[in-house]
């Protein structure tokens, strides 16, 4: 079981995260944009996330935390 | 006040150094202030100090910067053509309102010019050395015993208004040798100042050393306050030294070497008669102007003594406001004036009146 | 649950102005990730270099000094002398590091002076948009070699590890990237080695990170890190140069 939580106003939508995901369950949103005008990153499936914390090592700004 | 000693005045300066409590020196070699150097290099590492020679006056003086962002006393010594390297580090310096002392043993210019002394930085120094609007302190010694204690004085008037400070000295002021009584020793530094970079002991938010500003209206406000505490130094500490002013119709202005054979050649005019006197700035920024003003309505005409083109002449004209002629005895490229040539031309202007 | 992964604490909560996949920030939270954990955030001191990272000083949480172009070699060397028992580190760009400064970082390697110097290497000046860098490579269109980076008359890129290594003072000199999480987790070895030679008085270390600029190589910050494979380790190959704690 693990639990990533995202802080969307810091996120660019530079999608590192999304490439680094060995599970292909992270996606930049199709529907929000953040205040800065970022598509911000979506956990897609959540309950297949490993907790491996690819996405936030990484991720450029910080924007993942990860618990397990 | 310590017993009188012999010393060569780049020597007084560093050993004055070390007594107000400077133990970071960093410099690069040039003539003619290379015994500063020498002297500093024997003397730091027996007390616990820092002596580096650096790999370039630009490297000198932003080491200096980095001593000076921990809040701790440092300093460089140079000569004109390191100065000039030196400058955009003294630019930064006065940015992030960092005290440090530059020493500028004067030699001719432009370019590499010569070795011998001159006063050629004049406007360098007055002006701000660098890019931006600033000053910098600029104390000018006439002896070896001044070289001690405008080096201690620019150390604390630097720490006073946090801004740099130059001891502007000229070659012959450098190699000269005459007996001087050291200072003091100065108290142990304190605990750093509060704004140091020093480590936050995991107890306050971070200090950060810097002159970036990206806002214009922030930089501009911090322009301004920089300013007001300029406005305090020009008011309260500009030092100079009046000689035979009491009833002179003439106003030698001079400072560093040349006052002193300006002297030689008012006591020589006040023989022949000749009404003549001398404000010696010691302090060049900020510039003596109440007494040159004060003077204005009591002589008939000033007369610069100077080793450039005259670049004094314009702060004596603004001081004065234009109620008097400002003439100008000068020899340039390393050349003195002797007492007899300064003589020459207090005679002359004796003989034009005001 | 326990947390295994959040910002470190020694960066403060400024919003990094990078562009969108730079990775100056996965180099910061690095730094800030190794001072956290060698618990030596109220004794380190930072020296900001002009360039991209010019702002570094609002971003860590340790007190921090802004240099100028090139020389914060030099003013870590002032704060070093100054503050012997402190931890100072410079993070320098490479028209910083490698073109202004070169003369402040080969000196201050060939000293020894004993202090860590992160140096990212993205081939590029990144603040000014986007001009050569030393670093650059032969071929690269710049800003400033529109035609390409042509030997004839610009000359060959600059290899700072290799450079400094036909030094003797230096303790340690490594070359790293962090264009995928493996290369990340040795950069973040490598920087830590960095800290804790310092600690334990070993002399200078710098790490060289092989890094992207999305913005200024006009690709998306995926395509970069991919150039960094293609592109750039050919021209700067990833390893240890000096490491005196191993010889």
């Amino acid at each position: 079981m693990a639990k990533l939580t995202f802080k969307e106003e810091l996120c660019k939508g530079c999608g590192l995260c999304v490439n680094a995901c060995p599970k292909g369950i992270l996606a930049l949103s199709k529907t929000k944009l953040n205040q800065k005008g970022h598509s911000p990153v979506e956990l897609t499936q959540p309950e297949e996330c490993i907790g491996c914390a690819s996405c936030a090592i990484m991720c450029p700004d910080c924007v993942i935390k990860v618990e397990r | 006040m310590q017993e009188k000693v012999l010393m060569k005045g780049n020597e007084a300066i560093a050993e004055a150094a070390i007594l107000a409590g400077c133990r970071h020196y960093f410099g690069y070699p040039i003539t003619p202030q290379t015994e500063v150097a020498a002297y500093m290099a024997k003397k730091m590492p027996k007390i616990g100090g820092t002596f580096l020679q650096a790999e370039s006056e630009i490297a000198a003086i932003n080491m200096v910067y980095g001593v000076a962002s921990t809040g701790k006393l440092s300093m460089t010594s140079s000569s004109s053509p390191g100065i000039s390297l030196k400058c955009e580090g003294i630019s930064y310096l006065a940015g992030a309102d960092l005290p440090a002392l530059i020493v500028n043993v004067q030699r001719g210019g432009p370019g590499l010019g010569g070795i011998q002394p001159s006063q050629s930085d004049y406007f360098l120094a007055t002006r701000g050395p660098g890019h931006g609007d600033f000053h910098v302190l600029v104390l000018a010694p006439a002896s070896v015993q001044e070289m001690a204690d405008l080096t201690g004085l620019a150390f604390k008037l630097a720490r006073k208004y946090r801004m740099p400070a130059m001891l502007l000295a000229d070659g012959t002021m450098g190699q000269m040798m005459e007996p001087v009584c050291l200072p003091d020793p100065a108290e142990a530094e304190e605990k750093a100042p509060d704004w140091a970079a020093v480590g936050t002991g995991c107890a306050r938010v971070h200090n950060i050393i810097n002159s970036l500003e990206l806002s214009p209206a922030v930089l501009e406000q911090k322009n301004i306050e920089r300013y007001e505490r300029y406005a305090i130094a020009e008011k309260e500490e500009p030092r100079w030294e009046e000689f035979m002013m009491e009833d002179a119709e003439i106003c030698v202005v001079s400072y560093g070497i040349t006052a002193r054979v300006s002297r030689n050649a008012i006591v020589e005019a006040r023989k022949k008669g000749i009404k003549v006197g001398m404000i010696r700035p010691i302090t060049l920024w900020p510039f003596p102007k109440a007494p040159l003003l004060k003077a204005a309505d009591q002589v008939k005409s000033f007369l610069c003594v100077e080793l450039n083109m005259g670049q004094m002449t314009e702060d004596v004209e603004l001081a004065i406001r234009c109620k008097k002629p400002v003439g100008l005895c000068s020899r340039v490229g390393g050349m003195i004036p002797t007492p007899a040539e300064v003589l020459a031309k207090i005679e002359k202007a004796n003989e034009e009146g005001g | 649950m326990t947390t295994v992964f959040d910002k470190p604490k020694s960066l403060t909560d400024a919003v990094f102005h990078y562009c969108p996949g730079c990775t100056h920030g996965i180099v910061h939270r690095l730094v800030a990730e190794t001072i956290d954990e060698l618990g030596i955030e109220g004794k380190t001191i930072g020296i900001a270099p002009v360039g991209c990272s010019v702002l570094a000083y609002n971003y860590f949480a340790c007190d921090m000094i802004e240099a100028s172009h090139g020389r914060a070699p030099a003013v870590a060397t002032g704060v070093k002398r100054a503050m012997p028992d402190n931890i100072v580190f410079t993070y320098q760009g490479d028209g910083d590091l490698a073109s202004i400064g070169l003369c402040e970082t080969v000196s201050t390697a060939a000293r020894g002076e004993n202090v860590t110097v992160i140096f990212i290497n993205n081939a590029i000046y990144g603040m000014t948009g986007g001009q050569m860098a030393p670093t650059s490579l032969l071929g690269q269109v710049t800003q400033t070699s529109p035609y390409g980076r042509d030997p004839k008359t610009q000359g060959y890129p600059i290899k700072i590890c290799e450079l400094l290594a036909t030094l003797d003072a230096p303790a340690y000199l490594a070359r790293v990237t962090v264009n995928n999480v493996k290369n990340v987790r040795n950069a973040k070895k490598a920087i830590k080695k960095a800290f804790q030679n310092q600690i334990e008085g070993k002399g200078f270390s710098l790490v060289e990170v092989v890094s992207s600029c999305p913005t200024n190589w006009g690709m998306t910050p995926q395509k970069a890190l991919e150039w960094i494979d293609e592109k750039m380790l050919p021209q700067y190959p990833l390893g240890v140069y000096r490491d005196k704690g191993e010889e």
